[in-house]
C-alpha cells in the first residue's frame, strides 16, 4: 500500500486541494506517503477540521457561571451543584443514516454516548432530533422504520433511556434525512476525564472492539455532497454493536473509579487517527504507535486502513505507568480487547511502526494549526415581508371551517402523535425518568440517581422559521429550548448545537449558516445560556438542492427540587386557562400559513417568521418558573407550532379534559388561535390563583389574560371550533401508525 | 431479607432491581457476577432485565448457560425463591426453570409503555400482599415478550394456577395473554413486565411495591 503513487487524482480523491497538498509537502519537507496523505485528508476534512465553520463558531458565548468545560472536548460539562456535573452533546449522523438507516442511526447513538462516557459520565438519557422527507416520498417510510429501529436497538440494549426528541417531515429532506442524537450523562465533578495526553513516556492503550475495514473514509463521506451514486457507498457505513458498548461503559466506569487514567478519548470519525492526534495535540506531546499491536478483526490490514478505520466501540487511553495491570484486569473481566499500542514521546511527531518499518512520521502541530480555516464568501439572506391579517381571509370565507382547520393541523405529520416512534424506545430503564415523550411535549425530566433533583432536557428547531429568516430562526431555536425547560420548572443552564446546513460553497447557504449562528449567539447572550458543545454538518443536499437550514438545539436545565416541577398534566375540571406573553396574531411562516394558506407551495419561504423579543422571553420564562415554584399553576405548556389552539389541544390530550377558549376582540379569531407569537405560555390555574397570577404578571410587564376554562369532553373555541376530545385525540394518535402500516 | 441480583454482561436493569429491593426490604442486595460458581447465602434472587450477551443467539440463551445459573437451578429446585423480570424471564425459560419460550412480539417492534395487568393468582409468594386489587400497572419494555407453550403445558399452567399475571389488552401476541408464570412449586416467577420499575411515585407508579413485600413476608 505504501507503494501507491501520490498522483493528482489520488490527492483529489482524498478531498484535498492543490494548495492544501502543497502545505503538506512544505511541512514535511517531502511528499507524503499514502498513509500520511490519508491522515492529513481526514484531519483536514470538513467533519474533523470545521474548516468552513471554525471562524464563525469562535464568536459564540461558551462561558457561564455553571460551565465547567465548553466546546473543544468530547462533550460539554456543566455544574449542577453538590459536586455533580452533567456532560452532554448532540451530534449528527445524517449521511450514514440515509445510506443505511438502521446502522447509521444506531452508530450515531453509540458514538454520542461514547463522547459522554469518555469524560467519566454515566449516560442517563438519550434524545434524538429527526427530519425525514415528505411522507409521500417513496423512501420516507422505510427510512423512518430503519432509523427508529436503529436508535431503539442501540439505546435499549445499552440500557440508557431514550426520553425525548422531535420529528419533522419535509420534502427538503427527501434525499438527505437528518439524524441528530443527543446524550446526557452524569459524573461527579472531581471525576471528569479529559483527552490531554500530558507527560512523556506514558503507555497508550487501545480498548474495546477490534479494528476492521468498516467505515474507512466515513469522515470524508460525511463532508461530500450526495449524488445518485451514494447508495453504492454502503460499505463505508460502520456497524454498531451495542452489547460491546454496554461492556465498554461498565469497564470504563470501573477503571475511572481508580486513578490509572491520564487521558482518554473515544475513536469516532477518523478513528485511531483523530483520537491519537487530538490527545497528543492537547497534551503537547508526540505519539509513537506500533500498529501490529492493534487488535484486528481482519487479516492483512494496511497502516492506511488501520488508521482510517471507523470500527465502533473503541477507545484510546493514556495510563499512569505502573497501573497498566489495573486496566488489563478490568477489560479482561469484561471480555474486551485491551492492548498497549504505543507511548507518548517528546518528539511532537506522530510516528507509526508497522512490520518493523516506520510508515508514518509527521509533525502533529500542523495537523491542527495549519488546518484550513476558510473565510467563505456569503450572501446575507434577504428580508421577507410581514404578513398582515388583512391579507388573509377567515377560514369560513375561504370555504372551510375551524373544525376542518384543527383536523388538518393535528393530523399533519409534524404535529401528529409520535407514539409509534417513542414506544419503540425504552424510556424507563435506570429508574429515574420522571417525564418523557409520553407527557406530550416540552422537556423530559430525568432524576439524578439517589437525589431529589433532576435535569430537564429538550431538543428544538423550527426549520421553516430559519428558512424564512436565519437570524430570527436561530434565535427562536434557542428560545424554544429555553421555554420548554422553563415550562417544566427547570433553570435553563446551557445548550449543545447541531448545525445542519447545505453546501457552504454556495453563498446563500453560507449566509444562512452565518446568520443562524449570530441568531443563536444573540439568544445565548441575552439569556445567559451558553453553548458548551456541538457539531456542524454541512453538505446536506442532494443534486444541488440544500436541505432547509436546521440548527437543532439541545437544551439542559436543572430542577433543584422534584417537589416543584410541572408538565402538561395536572389541569383539573373548572380551572382557568391563562395565556402569558404578548399576542399579536403573527401568522407569517406559521404552521397555519404552511398548511392552511398554502404558503409553502413554492420552495422558498414567503413571509417573515415571528420575531423573538429576548428580554420578553427572559421575563416570561423567569415568571413561569416562579409560578411553578410557588405552586400557583397546575399545568404548563409553551405555545409554539399551531399557536394557542394547538397548545390548548395538546394540554387537553395530556389531561383527558376538554376546554372552552374565548377569543379577544382585538384580533381576528384565526390570528388569535393560530398566531405563533413567541415568548408565550399557557397555564392552568385554580380559581383562587387566577387574579394573583394575572396581576403579578402585569406588575412585571408580562401580558397575561384569561383565555378559557378547563373541563368537559369537548374542545371549543367560541365562534370557531367545537370538536369531540376523544375523536380528535384518536385522529391525532392514528396518523403515524396508519401511515407506517400502509 | 438478604437478596441477590445477578449481573450478566449487558444486564441493564440490575440497578433498577437493586434500587427496588433496597427500597422495600431496607437492605442492599448482593450483586453477583455471572462468572461466580456459587450463589452466596441469600433468601431471594432476582434475575434482572436487560440484553444479556446482547440477545445474541436467542434472548437469554447464553446467560442460561453461565456458571452462576447452574447453581441457581440447583438451589431453586430446593425451594430458593427466584424471580426473573423481562430478560430474566427469558433466561429462566432458557434455563428450564420455567416452561415455554418468549418469541418476538407479534407487531415485530420493541414496545415500551405502562401496561395494565390482571393478577390471575393472588395466592403466590409473589402476589399475596396485593390484598385489595387484582389489577396493576407496570412498565413493559421488550422485543421478545410473546409467550408460547405447547397445549399440554398451557393446560397444566392453567389447571394448577401457575399463570400469575395476564395482560389487559395483550401488547405482544402472548398465548392466552400470559405476562407471568411460576413453577409448579411456586418459588420461581418469570414475567415480562417490570415491577422493579414501579416502586416510586415519580417513576412508573408504585404498583410494584407489593410484589416485593409479598416476597419479604414469605421468606420472613
Amino acid at each position: 500500500m505504501s507503494k501507491i503513487e501520490i498522483t493528482p487524482e489520488v490527492i483529489a480523491e482524498h478531498g484535498l486541494s492543490e494548495g492544501e497538498y502543497e502545505i503538506i509537502c512544505d511541512r514535511l519537507g517531502r511528499a507524503p506517503n499514502i498513509t500520511e496523505l490519508g491522515i492529513f485528508s481526514v484531519m483536514w476534512s470538513e467533519h474533523c477540521s470545521y474548516k468552513s465553520s471554525r471562524r464563525h463558531l469562535k464568536k459564540m458565548l461558551t462561558k457561564g457561571k455553571r460551565v465547567i468545560q465548553g466546546p473543544g472536548e468530547n462533550a460539554g460539562v456543566i455544574d449542577i451543584d453538590d459536586g455533580d456535573a452533567i456532560v452532554f452533546k448532540m451530534e449528527s449522523h445524517n449521511h450514514p443514516s440515509y445510506i443505511e438507516p438502521f446502522q447509521g442511526a444506531a452508530t450515531g447513538v453509540g458514538g454520542i454516548m461514547r463522547d459522554v462516557f469518555t469524560m467519566g459520565a454515566r449516560p442517563i438519557a438519550n434524545l434524538n432530533a429527526l427530519r425525514f422527507g415528505e411522507p409521500a416520498h417513496p423512501k420516507t417510510k422505510s427510512l423512518v422504520a430503519g432509523v427508529v429501529h436503529g436508535i431503539g436497538a442501540y439505546g435499549n440494549c445499552v440500557g440508557v433511556p431514550t426520553v425525548g426528541g422531535e420529528t419533522n417531515f419535509h420534502r427538503g429532506y427527501n434525499e438527505n434525512i437528518l439524524v441528530n442524537a443527543m446524550c446526557v450523562g452524569h459524573a461527579k465533578q472531581d471525576k471528569v476525564f479529559y483527552s490531554a495526553a500530558k507527560g512523556v513516556g506514558n503507555p497508550i492503550f487501545y480498548v474495546g472492539s477490534k479494528t476492521g475495514r468498516d467505515g474507512i473514509h466515513g469522515a470524508t463521506m460525511a463532508s461530500a455532497e450526495f449524488d445518485d451514486d451514494s447508495e453504492s457507498k454502503r460499505p463505508t457505513v460502520q456497524v454498531g454493536d451495542p452489547f460491546t458498548e454496554k461492556l465498554l461503559i461498565e469497564a470504563c466506569m470501573e477503571l475511572m473509579a481508580t486513578d490509572a487514567i491520564i487521558a482518554i478519548q473515544d475513536m469516532g470519525a477518523a478513528g485511531l487517527t483523530s483520537s491519537s492526534i487530538e490527545m497528543a495535540d492537547k497534551g503537547g506531546v508526540g505519539v509513537k504507535m506500533y500498529l501490529d499491536k492493534v487488535p484486528q478483526r481482519e487479516t492483512g490490514m494496511t497502516p492506511y486502513e488501520m488508521m482510517l478505520s471507523e470500527s465502533q466501540e473503541r477507545m484510546l487511553m493514556v495510563l499512569q505507568p505502573g497501573k497498566e495491570h489495573i486496566a488489563i484486569e478490568i477489560f479482561e473481566k469484561w471480555d474486551l480487547d485491551v492492548a498497549e499500542v504505543g507511548v507518548t514521546t517528546d518528539t511532537g511527531h506522530l510516528v507509526l511502526i508497522h512490520k518493523g518499518k516506520t510508515v508514518c512520521d509527521i509533525p502533529i502541530a500542523p495537523l491542527g494549526d495549519d488546518a484550513p480555516n476558510l473565510d467563505r464568501p456569503y450572501d446575507p439572506p434577504k428580508q421577507l415581508d410581514t404578513l398582515y391579517h388583512d391579507q388573509i381571509m377567515d377560514p369560513i370565507t375561504r370555504g372551510t371551517s375551524y373544525n376542518d382547520v384543527i383536523k388538518t393541523l393535528i393530523t399533519s405529520p409534524d404535529i401528529a402523535s409520535k407514539r409509534w416512534i417513542w414506544e419503540q424506545y425504552d424510556r424507563s430503564v435506570m429508574g429515574d425518568t420522571v417525564s418523557s415523550s409520553n407527557s406530550g411535549g416540552d422537556a423530559a425530566i430525568v432524576r439524578i440517581h439517589g437525589t431529589n433533583k433532576a435535569v430537564a432536557i429538550t431538543t428544538d428547531c423550527t426549520p421553516r422559521y430559519v428558512a424564512a429568516n436565519a437570524f430570527e430562526g436561530g434565535k427562536q431555536a434557542v428560545v424554544e429550548t429555553y421555554r420548554n425547560l422553563c415550562s417544566v420548572g427547570a433553570e435553563p443552564i446551557a445548550i449543545t448545537d447541531c448545525l445542519n446546513f447545505g453546501n457552504p460553497e454556495r453563498k446563500q447557504v453560507m449566509g444562512q449558516f452565518v446568520r443562524a449562528i449570530e441568531g443563536i449567539d444573540a439568544a445565548c447572550r441575552a439569556l445567559d445560556y451558553p453553548v458548551v458543545s456541538g457539531n456542524v454538518s454541512l453538505y446536506n443536499e442532494t443534486n444541488g438542492q440544500a436541505i432547509p437550514p436546521t440548527p437543532a438545539i439541545g437544551g439542559v436545565g436543572l430542577i433543584k427540587n422534584l417537589e416543584r416541577y410541572a408538565t402538561l398534566k395536572g389541569a383539573k375540571q373548572g380551572e382557568h386557562l391563562v395565556l402569558l406573553g404578548k399576542t399579536d396574531g403573527w401568522l407569517g411562516a406559521s404552521l397555519y400559513a404552511q398548511l392552511i394558506l398554502g404558503h409553502e407551495k413554492s420552495d422558498t419561504a414567503m413571509y417573515a417568521p415571528p420575531p423573538v423579543d429576548l428580554e420578553a422571553e427572559k421575563a416570561a420564562g423567569t415568571y413561569v418558573r416562579r409560578l411553578i415554584r410557588d405552586r400557583r399553576v397546575s399545568s404548563v405548556h409553551d405555545v409554539s407550532d399551531g399557536g394557542l389552539a394547538l397548545a390548548a389541544i395538546e394540554m387537553a390530550f395530556a389531561n383527558g379534559l376538554g376546554f372552552e377558549l374565548k377569543g379577544s376582540a382585538d384580533l381576528p379569531l384565526y390570528a388569535w388561535l393560530f398566531g405563533e407569537d413567541q415568548g408565550r405560555y399557557l397555564v392552568s390555574v385554580e380559581e383562587n390563583s387566577l387574579n394573583p397570577v394575572i396581576s403579578t404578571a402585569r406588575t412585571l410587564n408580562i401580558p397575561a389574560q384569561k383565555v378559557g376554562t378547563v373541563g368537559g369532553s369537548r374542545l371549543i373555541a367560541t365562534g370557531g371550533f367545537d370538536l369531540s376530545l376523544e375523536d380528535t385525540h384518536m385522529e391525532y394518535e392514528n396518523w403515524l401508525p396508519n401511515y407506517m402500516a400502509d | 431479607m438478604q437478596s441477590a441480583v445477578i449481573v450478566f454482561p449487558a444486564s441493564n436493569c440490575d440497578r433498577d432491581a437493586a434500587t427496588a429491593l433496597e427500597k422495600v426490604t431496607g437492605r442492599k442486595p448482593l450483586m453477583v457476577w455471572h462468572a461466580e460458581t456459587t450463589l452466596p447465602k441469600v433468601d431471594f434472587v432476582v434475575i434482572p432485565g436487560g440484553f444479556s450477551y446482547g440477545d445474541y443467539l436467542r434472548s437469554g440463551a447464553i446467560a442460561a448457560r453461565s456458571p452462576i445459573v447452574r447453581d441457581i437451578i440447583k438451589k431453586a429446585e430446593n425451594g430458593l425463591p427466584v424471580a426473573g423480570f423481562c430478560n430474566g424471564f427469558q433466561i429462566l425459560t432458557e434455563a428450564g426453570l420455567l416452561p415455554g419460550a418468549l418469541m418476538r412480539n407479534k407487531g415485530l417492534r420493541f414496545i415500551c409503555r405502562p401496561q395494565k395487568l390482571h393478577i390471575t393468582n393472588g395466592d403466590t409468594m409473589f402476589t399475596r400482599a396485593y390484598k385489595n386489587t387484582s389489577e396493576v400497572t407496570y412498565p413493559i419494555a421488550h422485543f421478545d415478550g410473546n409467550y408460547y407453550a405447547d397445549d399440554d403445558t398451557l393446560k397444566e399452567l392453567r389447571k394448577s394456577g401457575r399463570i400469575v399475571f395476564k395482560y389487559i389488552d395483550n401488547p405482544n401476541g402472548s398465548l392466552n395473554d400470559i405476562a407471568g408464570i411460576c413453577n409448579a412449586a411456586g418459588n420461581v416467577l418469570g414475567m415480562m413486565p417490570h415491577p422493579e420499575r414501579a416502586v416510586d411515585p415519580l417513576h412508573g407508579g408504585t404498583d410494584g411495591i407489593d410484589l416485593f413485600k409479598s416476597i419479604l413476608e414469605a421468606v420472613r
